[in-house]
């Protein structure tokens, strides 16, 4: 690295712009969390002050707790996304396999078929979609957003994954044969704990989509039963306009499954985005 | 010559995956266009041909509607391209500077609004923004700029504007990361080659670097393209269906949504909702085929 590229005025003008924004993308929330903890003279006499004994309170999450189901809404979203996302890369990394893979006639065709999904939006065809689903009588269940979810994490899912397919050495695929494996040992045994890394940054980039889509889980699965996290959270919230703690305290709720899986997986998130997996 | 076997694990292989996206997202697609060219008359189900579209483009109540929604959203993607790019690849550059510190802590907190979802998103900021509880405009007051405040989400010629630039809050993470893996891996000899020419600093940003991220600038605008065009919920989530006030805030995802499935004293109409969908379909597509054979065959990619 050439020091003729730094300089401390530089330094310091770089630091301030990025401080700034970063001042700018935590702002609301963090307005959000420390007012839900808040009484609700609090939050409207000093929306900026941290709580303290005097205004410290817990009404808000009183309240959601009587009145919203949000253990089942949390409940619905988890089943959704983690059946999503491991019928994503259970078939992804199949279909990618098997194209990277093996040369058979209409592979290109095939390729560039799966691939079509990626940029055109599955939100299209909601109509079509809504009358499936009402016919097959999976409306309302939670079945129809795993089976949406799945068919739009597809084609970007094969796309990622056949290309670290490509990478992995042919020499231990073909030892894998003459030792007499199956296509489907060799696949599950050898090639699949290999792509392990990529299989990790599809999850985590078809993880918040699915976790936080509104469209579908209103269309497709409104009942109380079914309400996902996101759609709970809205319809609560639409009910509780007037009660500040209590919206409040929702807000928050909702954001904090989100930021803990956040911290979690933030590096392998930015590690795949940045390895230029979406080039 | 030997009879072409089929190779059985190839199709077993291939087979979940194909058949899940061709029943619930190409089939759909397709039979959503279809849908388009009916009409329901006495509660059966008729083929009209084109006359939804026409209806949509030419009968003044609808069309009316879908201008001001189409006018909107075209609204709503400039400002994300003018405002959420430009930014983004600022802060790209800043980021990708060597040896700057704390680096990864900026990337993971300028992050974190784009994993939050719409509602969360818009609830938080219709309460930052709304005169009731009054941070926006006791902020304001403590810069000496508290006459510049107005109920922004409430008023019909800020609303849609405030909420692309909250659109634009959210998503500035996307176009960041993007551009700051683009920087990342031009090469040091790139740029050392122009400092012993003497072009550092701002200038070898805009001599070497920004060409060379031209690339990933065009996949951005159309990754914004096709998210603008498609997007509904932050408007739903914001302003409700009726996308008030007095459908300024209304885009074709609303729009459709709307039509769709009716509000207020307005029955749902599937056909006309699939008109609509085959009007955003043709709009995403005239999109990406613009970037596919307008652009980026057009541009250069320089061998790195």
């Amino acid at each position: 690295m050439n020091k003729a590229r730094s300089n401390p005025l530089n330094t310091f003008a770089m630091h301030g712009a990025l401080i700034f924004y970063t001042l700018i993308a935590l702002f609301p929330v963090f307005v959000i969390l420390i007012n839900s903890f808040k009484t609700r003279k609090a939050i409207f006499r000093e929306p900026l002050a941290l709580p303290d004994a005097d205004s410290f309170s817990m009404i808000g999450y009183q309240t959601v707790m009587k009145q919203g189901d949000f253990f089942l809404y949390f409940q619905n979203s988890l089943i959704v996304t983690v059946a999503s996302l491991t019928l994503i890369l259970l078939f992804g990394a199949m279909a990618a396999y098997a194209l990277s893979e093996y040369r058979f006639k209409g592979n290109m065709l095939m390729g560039l078929y799966l691939a079509l999904g990626i940029m055109i939006p599955i939100r299209i065809g909601t109509v079509a979609i809504l009358e499936m689903m009402v016919a097959t009588g999976l409306v309302n269940t939670l079945w129809a957003l795993i089976l949406v979810y799945t068919a739009q994490g597809l084609p970007l899912a094969v796309f990622i994954l056949s290309e670290f397919m490509k990478q992995v050495s042919d020499d231990l695929k073909n030892a894998g044969r003459i030792d007499g494996l199956s296509e489907y040992t060799i696949f599950f045994r050898l090639v699949l704990p290999l792509v392990r890394p990529a299989m990790a940054t599809v999850a985590v980039f078809n993880m918040i989509p699915i976790w936080n889509d509104l469209w579908f889980p209103l269309i497709l699965a409104p009942a109380e039963e079914t309400k996902t996290l996101t759609l709970g959270s809205q319809v609560f919230i639409g009910q509780f306009v007037t009660d500040w703690n209590a919206v409040l305290s929702a807000l928050s709720m909702a954001i904090l499954p989100v930021l803990i899986l956040y911290v979690i997986f933030s590096r392998q998130l930015i590690r795949g985005i940045t390895s230029g997996a979406v080039k | 010559m030997t009879r072409p076997r089929i190779r059985w694990h190839i199709v077993v292989f291939l087979a979940p995956a194909v058949l899940v996206y061709t029943a619930v997202m190409i089939f759909p697609l397709f039979n959503t266009l279809r849908l388009a060219l009916y009409s329901e008359v006495d509660q059966s189900r008729v083929f009209v041909g084109l006359q939804n579209f026409q209806t949509l483009f030419f009968d003044p109540i609808w069309s009316e509607q879908f201008c001001n929604a189409l006018g909107n959203n075209f609204w709503f993607f400039l400002i994300h391209m003018l405002v959420q790019n430009p930014i983004g690849i600022a802060l790209a550059a800043l980021l990708s500077h060597p040896r700057l510190r704390f680096a990864v802590l900026y990337r993971s907190a300028i992050f974190i609004p784009t994993i939050l979802s719409f509602v969360i998103v818009g609830f938080a900021w219709k309460l930052i923004l709304s005169p009731i509880w009054g941070i926006a405009p006791s902020m304001l007051d403590a810069v000496g700029l508290k006459s510049l405040f107005a109920p922004w989400l409430g008023k019909e010629e800020y609303a849609l504007t405030t909420l692309a630039l909250i659109s634009v809050w959210q998503f500035v993470g996307i176009p960041m990361m993007l551009i700051y893996a683009a920087l990342l891996s031009i090469p040091e000899e790139i740029l050392e080659a122009g400092e012993v020419d003497g072009i550092t600093g701002t200038s070898a940003f805009w001599k070497i670097k920004l060409p060379l991220i031209l690339p990933s600038i065009g996949i951005i605008s159309v990754l914004t393209f096709v998210g603008n065009f498609n997007a509904f919920d932050l408007i739903y989530a914001a302003q409700g269906a009726l996308a008030g006030p007095d459908f300024s805030t209304d885009i074709l995802g609303t729009f459709m949504y709307r039509t769709f499935f009716g509000f207020q004293l307005q029955l749902g109409d599937p056909h006309m909702g699939s008109a609509i969908a085959g009007a955003m379909f043709a709009i995403i597509l005239l999109g990406v085929c613009v970037y596919l054979f307008g652009i980026q065959t057009r541009m250069r990619r320089y061998q790195l």
